[in-house]
C-alpha cells in the first residue's frame, strides 16, 4: 500500500505541473502584465512609468520565461514563470497587492473556514444519510414520494435564497445570533451555528436524493433478498447490510470534499464576514488580487489530489476485498 | 420602420432551436428514440414540467429578436436608428419599460418608498407615484377595492383563454369537453419515477392514441393563464412587483431575467459538447497514448476548484475586454460577447465530467459483438466511432444536457454575486439579486426584488429539474431496467 501511495504522489507531479503551466498562461500569457497594470491603474491616463513601477514594485518586470540578459542558471530563474509559478511549488506564493504575505495570510485563516466547513461536512453526511435511509425504509409510500418532492424543490432554490434569508430570519426578525462577524475561542460558536445550520439546510436536497438512489440500488441486490429471507427485520437489513454496502459510492463523492474543507466556503464566508479562505478568495477577485487568485487556484488543486488519494484508501478501510497495487 | 439587430446569442440560440426542432423529425423515425420520447410524454409530472418551462422559453425567444428603433426621421436625412438595441419582448412590454419611478416602491403601491421633501410644504412625506395607481387621481380610498377589481378581471380573462384552448384541442381531438376535465378520470398512465409506479391507467379521454398526457400540460396552464391575466390587468395600473432602485418595473426587470438564465443553462452545454464527445470517444476507443494525454487533459483541468478557474478566466476575460474597447460597436454587443464568453468558460470547466463518462462507456461498447464485427468487416476507425460508437452514447449526451441546465441557471446567480458573473448592465437574476442585497439592511427592508428573482428562478429551475428526471428516467438504461 506505501509503494501505492508513493505512485499516486508521483502521479501527482505531473499535474500538478499542469495546473501550474495552465494559470501561468491564463494569467500572464493571454494578458500581459502591462494589461494588468493598466487595469489596476485605471485604463485611462496612464504613464508608461506608473506601469513600470508598478510592474517593478510587484517583480512582475522581468521576462516570462527566458532571461537572456542574466547569467547562467539565472537565466531561468530570474523570470516571472520561475519566480511566481515554479516557487509555489515550495510553498512560496509571494505576496498580495496590499503587501502581505499570501502563505501567512491561508494560515491565520485556515482556523475560522475549518470551524465553519467541519461542523456543516459532518451534521450534512449525517443528516442527508439519515433522511436517505428513512426515505428508503418507507420506500414507495407517501411519505417517501413527499420526501422526494421535498427533495427536488429543495434542490431548486438558489444558494443565495437560503442564506439571505436565513440571515434575515435568525438575525434580523428574531435576533437569536448576531448577523455576521467572528472571533476566536469559545465566543465563535454564536457566529458559527447560523452559517452550519443554512449550509445543511442548502445542501440537504441534493445529496439525500443521491444516497437515496444509492440506496434504492444497493436494496435490490440479491444479499437483500437473502437477509430478508433469513428472517432479520428491516431495521438490522438496512443498517448492517444496505448500509455498508452502500459506502463504496458514498465514500467516493464524499472523501474527496475533505481536503478542500480548507478552502471553506465562499459564498458563505463572504455573507457572515467570516475571515477564512472563502472571503479571501472573492475579496482578492473583487479586487482583481491576481497573486492571490493564482495561490488559491494552486491550493485548490493539490488538496483535491489529496483526496482523490484519500478516496482510495477509504475504499481498503471500507471494503476488505480492496486492494490497492 | 426597424433594423433588425442579430446579436451572437441570439444566433446561437436560433441554431440551437433549428438542430432540436431537426432531431424531432429524426428522432420520431427512429423506433428506440420515439419509445424513450413516449415515455416522457406519458409522464405527467414531464409533460407539466415541460408546459411551464414552454413559456420561459418562449419569453426567451421573444427577448431574443432584437432590433434597433428607427429615430424620428428629419427631412432630408438618411434613416437613423436608435443606439439602444431592443427585442420584441420589450415592444410588448413598452409600457413596463417606460413607466419608471423615481426609486423604490413596493408592490401596488402608490407612494415612493422613501420620504422626501415636497415642493411646496415643510415636511418630508412620501411622494406619489408617476405611474402606479396614477389612475385613482387623488382619492385613494378605493385602492384596495381597484386592487380587487383588477385581479378578478385578470382572473376571468386567463379563464376565457384557457377554456376557449381547451375547447379547441377537445374540438380537434373530437373529445367533449367535460370528459376531458372530469376530476379522477385519469391517473398519470405510467410513472416512470423508480420507488413509485402507478399502475397503468386505462384509455381515457385524457390521451391521445399514443398516450400523450395532455391533461397536465391544460392544468399547468391554468395558473400560468390566470397569473398572465391578472399580471396584464394590474400590471396595467401599478408596479406588480414594485420598482428597483433606479426606478425600474421589477417585473420587467424578471422577465428580461430569463433569457440570460436559459442562454447560460443551454449555450453553455452546447459549446462543451463537441468537445466532451470528440475527446471521450477518441480516449476511448482509440486508447494508448491519445488515451493517456485525454486523461491527463481532463484530471488536470477538474482538479482546479471550478469557481476558481472561472474566476480567473472570467477576470482574464474581462482585462481583455477591457483593454479592446474598439471591437464592439454597441453596449449591447459588449454585453453580449461577454455573456458569450462566460458561456464558453463554464463550459471549458465543465467538460471533464461528460468527457469521462462518454470516455467509460465507449471503452464498454468497444469490446461488444456490433463492434467487433465492423472491425472484421474493414470498416475504418473514424466510421466506427462514427457511425457505431456515436449513436450509442447519445443518451448520455442527452441526460448530461438537461441535468447540467438547472445548475447552470442557478450557478450564474452565485457567479454574478461573487463579481465574475454576466455583464453588470445585463439583466439577469444574478445582477438583480445582487444589486437587491445592498438593500437588504434597509428598515423597513426592500424584499420585492429579491422575492420576484428567487420565485421566478424557482420556477424555472424546478421545471428543468422534473423534465430532466423524466428524460433521465426514460433514457437510462438502468433505471428502466
Amino acid at each position: 500500500m506505501l509503494a501505492y501511495i508513493i505512485r499516486r504522489l508521483l502521479y501527482a507531479i505531473p499535474i500538478l505541473i499542469g495546473v501550474n503551466l495552465l494559470t501561468f498562461a491564463l494569467f500572464f500569457v493571454v494578458n500581459t502584465p502591462d494589461d494588468m497594470a493598466r487595469m489596476q491603474l485605471g485604463v485611462k491616463r496612464v504613464t508608461p512609468e506608473a506601469i513600470e513601477k508598478w510592474k517593478a514594485e510587484r517583480g512582475y518586470d522581468r521576462p516570462l520565461v527566458w532571461n537572456s540578459a542574466a547569467a547562467g542558471g539565472a537565466k531561468l530563474t530570474e523570470t516571472i514563470l520561475f519566480s511566481k509559478s515554479v516557487r509555489m511549488f515550495v510553498g512560496d506564493f509571494g505576496r498580495a497587492d496590499d503587501g502581505r504575505d499570501i502563505a501567512r495570510e491561508i494560515g491565520d485563516r485556515m482556523g475560522p473556514s475549518l470551524a465553519i466547513a467541519v461542523p456543516t461536512f459532518v451534521l450534512g453526511l449525517f443528516v442527508a444519510i439519515s433522511f436517505a435511509l428513512l426515505l428508503v425504509f418507507f420506500r414507495a409510500t407517501a411519505l417517501d414520494i413527499s420526501g422526494v418532492v421535498l427533495c427536488v424543490a429543495m434542490m431548486s432554490i438558489s444558494g443565495l435564497f437560503y442564506i439571505i434569508g436565513g440571515q434575515w430570519l435568525v438575525s434580523k426578525v428574531w435576533h437569536l445570533v448576531p448577523i455576521s462577524g467572528y472571533s476566536g475561542g469559545f465566543d465563535a460558536a454564536k457566529f458559527v451555528i447560523l452559517p452550519v445550520i443554512i449550509g445543511v439546510i442548502g445542501g440537504i436536497g441534493a445529496s439525500t436524493r443521491w444516497y437515496r438512489t444509492i440506496f434504492l440500488e444497493e436494496i435490490s441486490r440479491d444479499y437483500v433478498r437473502t437477509a430478508r429471507a433469513k428472517g432479520l427485520p428491516e431495521r438490522v437489513v438496512l443498517f448492517r447490510h444496505v448500509l455498508r454496502n452502500a459506502l463504496i459510492p458514498i465514500l467516493t463523492g464524499v472523501v474527496v470534499v475533505i481536503p478542500t474543507l480548507f478552502m471553506g466556503s465562499l459564498l458563505t464566508e463572504s455573507f457572515f464576514g467570516i475571515p477564512g479562505l472563502g472571503s479571501y478568495t472573492i475579496d482578492a477577485i473583487n479586487a482583481q488580487d491576481f497573486a492571490v487568485v493564482r495561490s488559491m487556484v494552486f491550493i485548490g488543486s493539490v488538496l483535491y489530489i489529496l483526496g482523490l488519494l484519500l478516496t482510495d484508501i477509504s475504499y481498503t478501510l471500507a471494503d476488505p476485498r480492496v486492494r490497492l497495487q | 420602420m426597424i433594423q433588425p439587430v442579430l446579436l451572437w446569442s441570439d444566433a446561437l440560440l436560433f441554431v440551437l432551436i433549428a438542430a432540436i426542432v431537426a432531431l424531432v423529425f429524426w428522432a420520431r423515425r427512429q423506433d428506440a428514440l420515439r419509445a424513450a420520447w413516449g415515455r416522457v410524454l406519458k409522464d405527467g409530472m414531464a409533460m407539466a414540467a415541460a408546459t411551464v418551462l414552454a413559456v420561459f422559453v418562449l419569453i426567451g425567444l421573444l427577448d431574443s429578436l432584437h432590433y434597433r428603433a428607427r429615430l424620428p426621421a428629419q427631412p432630408g436625412a438618411a434613416a437613423r436608428y436608435a443606439v439602444e438595441v431592443l427585442s420584441a419582448l420589450d415592444a410588448l412590454l413598452s409600457d413596463l419599460r417606460q413607466r419608471s419611478e423615481k426609486t423604490y416602491s413596493a408592490p401596488l403601491a402608490t407612494h415612493l418608498f422613501a420620504r422626501e421633501a415636497l415642493e411646496n410644504s415643510t415636511q418630508r412625506e412620501f411622494p406619489r407615484l408617476k405611474h402606479g395607481g396614477a389612475h385613482l387621481g387623488a382619492d385613494l380610498s378605493n385602492h384596495e377595492f381597484d386592487i380587487a377589481v383588477r385581479v378578478s378581471r385578470g382572473c376571468a380573462g386567463g379563464l376565457l383563454v384557457w377554456l376557449l384552448l381547451v375547447s379547441a384541442w377537445c374540438r380537434w381531438r373530437g373529445v367533449a369537453v367535460v370528459e376531458m376535465l372530469k376530476v379522477g378520470a385519469c391517473r398519470p398512465a405510467v410513472s416512470t419515477h423508480p420507488g413509485f409506479r402507478f399502475a397503468a391507467g386505462e384509455r381515457n379521454p385524457q390521451q391521445t392514441e399514443s398516450g400523450t398526457a395532455i391533461r397536465p400540460v391544460f392544468l399547468t396552464l391554468l395558473p400560468i393563464l390566470l397569473l398572465f391575466g391578472i399580471a396584464i390587468a394590474v400590471g396595467g395600473g401599478y408596479h406588480v412587483f414594485g420598482t428597483d432602485k433606479v426606478g425600474q418595473d421589477v417585473l420587467y426587470l424578471s422577465l428580461k431575467s430569463i433569457r440570460t438564465g436559459l442562454l447560460i443553462g443551454t449555450l453553455t452545454t452546447l459549446v462543451m459538447l463537441p468537445l466532451a464527445v470528440l475527446l471521450g470517444i477518441l480516449a476511448g476507443y482509440v486508447g494508448g497514448w491519445v488515451d493517456d494525454l485525454i486523461q491527463y487533459l481532463y484530471t488536470t483541468l477538474s482538479s482546479i476548484p471550478g469557481v476558481l478557474l472561472i474566476a480567473a478566466a472570467v477576470l482574464m476575460m474581462q482585462v481583455v475586454i477591457d483593454t479592446h474597447p474598439e471591437w464592439f460597436a454597441t453596449s449591447a454587443e459588449r454585453a453580449d460577447a461577454r455573456l458569450l464568453a462566460l458561456c464558453l468558460i463554464l463550459g471549458m470547466t465543465s467538460w471533464t465530467g461528460v468527457a469521462r463518462l462518454l470516455r467509460g462507456e465507449t471503452l464498454k461498447l468497444r469490446e461488444l459483438e456490433f463492434v467487433q464485427a465492423a472491425q472484421a468487416f474493414g470498416v475504418g476507425r473514424f466510421a466506427i466511432m462514427r457511425r457505431h460508437i456515436l449513436p450509442n452514447l447519445m443518451h448520455i449526451v442527452l441526460i448530461a444536457l438537461v441535468m447540467d441546465f438547472s445548475g447552470l441557471v442557478l450557478a450564474e446567480a452565485v457567479l454574478s454575486y461573487v463579481g465574475v458573473g454576466v455583464d453588470p448592465t445585463t439583466i439577469s437574476f444574478g445582477t438583480m439579486i445582487n444589486t437587491a442585497r445592498m438593500e437588504l439592511a434597509r428598515e423597513p427592508m426592500v424584499w420585492w426584488s429579491l422575492a420576484a428573482a428567487f420565485s421566478f428562478m424557482f420556477a424555472l429551475v424546478l421545471a428543468a429539474n422534473l423534465f430532466a428526471d423524466a428524460v433521465r428516467d426514460a433514457f437510462d438504461p438502468r433505471a428502466s431496467a
